[in-house]
């Protein structure tokens, strides 16, 4: 059976964007890729290595990449929809390049938005220049620039999970899922490059969910002596010289603890981006945990409220990049079998 | 002189109005009986002073006319004054009339029973003029009846969305007072009606009954069911919620004669809960109502479930101790008191305690921003900014975050630990030589205040410090163009009475909006480390209340003065929120 080649927008260019943009266009799709960004990628751009293998991030960029050169896919990067409407079975998307898109489907890969570390404000991000959030330690092994507010390397760096995720005082019940063991890679790559600076990880539980982050886990603190505690911070505070204070409570041994360090990493979750024009447009709904809800949870994953619109990555929950591959393709193939019909 | 008249049917109310005296006697008898020492003398210091004059002046302002009611509802207040007033002058002047009749020898049911008695005998002194006084009193009684029964089929005419629930007991209570005028009324006026007298309000109506009822036969037992239900009332009131009518005078006595609510002495907190008269004002201002749609946790349903003997350590958690309810409540009770007496077991999940070990600087200002403080380091910086920027030689005494100041301990019921603690912290402050303690902290600031003994050294809230800071040119700041909405915390604004500093300053470095409500009538942010049951999610709603109203006129920033205020309203990312003192060290040149 041929069948008649139908016109799918993409809205996001991260891993999620990029795989289905490919699975499409391999089914024999035109696809549009719009991007808001000046380049693809999203969020695996600003990264330096991925866990668990530590394979370089930019490898894995090109060669995502790769796959999206394809005379199916129209890339439309520094690109956003803004004004969007249903008609019928179709979607008109207009541009704010004033292009006019008429597409049989749309796909939201919007991806997370990192939480605002500023709303923890007891942790001083944004006020002490030592406190920082997991994508600017990202960003500093990335243009190894890791330094303390002096322009040395840090003697002491502590990690502390869980930054607005699990948290019922900013409203966020859920796990982000990659925080913990992107603190664990986070951890080893410090250490493999300046074995003498200190590395602690605070922690409430670690969640080691995937295939071999146990064994990073494990990696850790056995080769690379990174010190795991659990225990929450409660306070930081500055030091006239930067050096930041902490005040946390050890909670297997119930004891409070002051501790110096250098740098103050704030691991921090994942949000759904709910300013999102379009799925406002669409009417796409949310659930409790604000990030897009699946028609099913089991067998309709990729699926909307909205009959045309689907689904995939990040936007749907916290994910890493493999499930978000994975679950790309499964929204490329729920796309082809409603396009069938 | 008259002879003295009697009939019968006088005899049920005579037994009903003695069967309350004797326990109303009783009653208060025991309660003075189980006040402490200091108390009792108390009571007999004041017996014969001014201070029973102000009592009385007070429960003529209050329990009689209601003007606080007045003040926070015009038309409850219209039904509970003419209901009381006008009761108070049908026995007053009833009184009056009867005993210038009888030259000063009536027996004590004569003048609820006098137009039975003496129907048209007008030839004694002022007697038209009683006749019409009377009829005049009877009537604003009639008119607040028919307010209250209105109120109970639609509430909401009476200007409240909600009302108290009623047990069967008091509905009988109800209906019996309900009766009682209508009753007189209609007894009276048979009895003008037949005898061709009466005032402007009985003689028309008695007029009226003559032409269309057979008043012969009617008259007599009209007086009898008015006397049995006075009857019926005065033996319910002490079981129902009527009570509250002799116990709030009571309670204006005790209170003008110095006598607190002690957590050791339950006798007055049963005097105020007796005294509550479910008027219900409490329950609109509850955001516990408004915002969370609870409703039985309000101070009225709090008492009441007190009074009835029911189940209510729920209750005294569910609360925020934000004083919204406290501060209109029209018979003045402490409810935040109450309802921390009923918390003993209250114990903040995880505390640990932590000793001052820092040693005492000499030096001018002593300056605490409380364990709270620490978690807002913006405001923190802000006052060392400030501090720095002062000239005044200071010292940060809980700079590394280490000292408490003991109220933590206090509500976990760890007294001796937290008078150590205090103690210390006593010792330090003395020691540094300082004449004034700052602190950003407004809970800190009430338990400076009150638990600390401090003389000698003055103890101000951050807002109090900066104020003086800009009178007298110690610091210079810019006006900027910024426009401001201001939260009043509670345990600074109701808690400690400090409303305009906190403006003052504000509108030194901005320009500052009204809201909607403000200053004692202030949202509470739902923040409140007092309410440890409610569900995260309630309390965010309470903030959202409050965001709602502080930012109707689109300020470019929430202003506040407490640690806790400003992360609980920061939260809600509906506006930036600032410490008064972060806008101050912005503007400061
Ligand atoms: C600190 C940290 C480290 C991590 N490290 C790893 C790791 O080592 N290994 C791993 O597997 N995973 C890692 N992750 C997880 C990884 O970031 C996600 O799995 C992945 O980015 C999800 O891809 P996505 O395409 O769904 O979303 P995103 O990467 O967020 O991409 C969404 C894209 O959509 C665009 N967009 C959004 N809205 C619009 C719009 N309206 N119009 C146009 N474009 C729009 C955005 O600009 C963005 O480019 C890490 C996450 C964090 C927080
Ligand atoms: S992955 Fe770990 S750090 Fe991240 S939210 Fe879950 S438990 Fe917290
Ligand atoms: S507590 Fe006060 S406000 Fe509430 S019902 Fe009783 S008297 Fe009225
Ligand atoms: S103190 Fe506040 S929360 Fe508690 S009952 Fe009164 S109004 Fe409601
Ligand atoms: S009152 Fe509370 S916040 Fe203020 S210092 Fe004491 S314990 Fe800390």
């Amino acid at each position: 059976m041929i069948m008649q080649q139908k016109n799918i927008a993409i809205i996001g260019g991260g891993p999620a964007g990029i795989e289905a943009a490919a699975s499409l266009a391999g089914l024999g799709h035109h696809v549009w890729l719009i991007e808001k960004e000046s380049e693809l990628g999203g969020h695996l751009r600003l990264m330096y290595n991925l866990f668990p293998d530590k394979r370089p991030a930019d490898e894995v960029l090109q060669e995502m990449l790769s796959h999206v050169k394809n005379p199916n896919i129209e890339i439309l990067t520094n690109t956003q929809v803004a004004d969007c409407k249903q008609i019928d079975n179709r979607f008109a998307l207009k541009t704010d390049k004033g292009q006019t898109l008429e597409a049989d489907a749309v796909l939201m890969a919007t991806g997370y938005r990192l939480f605002d570390a500023a709303r923890k404000e007891e942790y001083g991000y944004g006020i002490y220049q030592g406190v920082i959030n997991s994508f600017e330690l990202e960003a500093m092994l990335k243009n190894n620039t890791l330094k303390n507010v002096k322009g040395e390397v840090p003697k002491r760096v502590i990690l502390l999970h869980c930054i607005g995720s699990r948290d019922e005082k900013v409203g966020n019940h859920y796990c982000s899922k990659v925080c913990c063991v992107t603190a664990v890679k986070q951890a080893i790559e410090i250490k493999r490059r300046h074995p003498e600076t200190e590395v602690f990880c605070f922690y409430m539980d670690i969640r080691m969910f995937g295939p071999f982050y146990e064994e990073l886990y494990r990696e850790a603190q056995e080769k690379w002596k990174v010190t795991f505690v659990r225990g929450k911070i409660s306070e930081a505070a500055a030091n006239l010289d930067g050096e930041i204070q902490i005040k946390a409570e050890d909670t297997l041994i119930g004891k409070p603890l002051h501790m110096r360090t250098d740098l103050l990493v704030l691991m921090c979750g994942m949000e759904a981006d709910t300013d999102e024009p379009v799925a406002k447009q669409l009417g796409i709904e949310r659930g409790v945990n604000r990030f897009f809800r699946s028609t099913d949870n089991y067998t309709l994953y990729n699926n909307t409220n909205v009959a045309g619109v689907f689904t995939a990555g990040a936007c749907t929950a916290p994910m890493n990049i493999i499930d978000t591959i994975a679950n790309a393709r499964a929204a490329a193939i729920s796309i082809h079998e409603y396009l069938k019909k | 002189m008259n002879p003295t008249p009697f009939d019968i049917f006088v005899l049920p109310f005579t037994v009903g109005m003695s069967l309350l005296f004797a326990y109303l006697i009783l009653k208060y008898a025991s309660w003075i009986w189980y006040f402490d020492r200091d108390d009792k003398l108390r009571i007999l210091r004041g017996l014969f002073s001014l201070k029973s004059l102000k009592a009385v002046k007070e429960i003529f302002l209050e329990s009689l006319v209601h003007r606080k009611m007045f003040l926070v509802n015009r038309r409850l207040g219209y039904m509970h004054f003419s209901l009381a007033f006008g009761w108070f002058l049908l026995i007053v002047i009833g009184a009056f009339e009867a005993h210038i009749y009888m030259g000063g020898a009536a027996p004590f049911y004569f003048p609820i029973f006098f137009v039975y008695f003496v129907p048209d005998d007008e030839s004694f002194f002022f007697a038209r003029g009683f006749v019409q006084l009377m009829d005049a009193s009877l009537l604003l009684v009639l008119s607040g009846v028919v307010v209250a029964i209105v109120k109970r089929f639609y509430k909401r005419i009476v200007g409240m969305k909600s009302t108290t629930q009623l047990r069967l007991r008091d509905k009988m209570v109800l209906y019996s007072l309900w009766l009682i005028f209508p009753l007189r009324l209609l007894a009276e006026s048979a009895t003008c009606g037949l005898h061709g007298s009466g005032g402007f309000l009985t003689y028309p109506v008695g007029q009226l009954m003559a032409a269309t009822l057979p008043l012969e036969a009617i008259e007599y037992p009209l007086w009898w069911a008015y006397s049995i239900d006075l009857c019926l009332f005065f033996i319910g009131l002490p079981f129902s919620r009527y009570m509250h009518i002799p116990t709030e005078m009571v309670l204006i006595f005790f209170r003008n004669w110095g006598i607190k609510l002690k957590p050791d002495n339950p006798i007055l907190e049963e005097v105020m809960v007796l005294s509550c008269p479910r008027c219900g004002v409490c329950i609109d201002r509850c955001q516990l109502n408004t915002a969370v749609g609870n409703h039985d946790t309000q101070a009225v349903y709090f008492l009441q479930r007190i009074r009835n003997h029911e189940q209510h350590s729920a209750q005294a958690k569910n609360c925020l101790m934000c004083g919204r309810c406290e501060s209109v409540c029209p018979v003045g009770i402490d409810l935040n008191a109450i309802r921390l007496r009923h918390r003993q077991n209250f114990t903040p999940e995880t505390f640990v305690p932590q000793y001052n070990n820092a040693e005492a600087q000499k030096v001018d200002v002593v300056f605490f921003t409380g364990c709270m403080g620490h978690l807002v380091p913006k405001t923190k910086d802000a006052m060392v900014k400030i501090l720095n920027a002062s000239g005044d030689r200071y010292w940060f005494m809980d700079a590394d975050g280490g000292i408490c100041c003991g109220r933590p301990m206090k509500l976990a019921g760890q007294t001796a630990a937290a008078q150590k603690l205090m103690a210390k912290n006593r010792q330090s402050i003395i020691e540094s030589g300082a004449r004034t303690l700052v602190t950003s902290c407004p809970i800190c600031y009430k338990v400076f205040r009150e638990d600390y003994n401090l003389e000698g050294i003055e103890i101000l809230h951050h807002t109090e410090y900066i104020k003086r800071l800009i009178d007298s040119g110690k610091i210079k700041v810019d006006k900027k163009n910024l426009a401001v909405a201001y939260h009043d915390p509670c345990e600074l604004g109701r808690g400690a009475g400090i409303y305009e500093p906190p403006r003052d300053v504000l509108g030194s470095v901005a320009t500052l909006q009204t809201t909607a409500n403000e200053r004692k009538n202030s949202l509470c942010c739902g923040g409140s480390l007092a309410n440890l049951t409610l569900p995260s999610a309630d309390k965010a709603r309470i903030a959202e209340q409050a965001m709602c109203s502080l930012t109707a006129n689109h300020p470019d920033v929430v202003a506040t003065a407490c640690p806790l205020c400003k992360k609980t309203l920061a939260r809600t990312q509906m506006a930036p929120v600032e410490d008064v003192a972060e806008l101050v060290a912005e503007a400061m040149i």
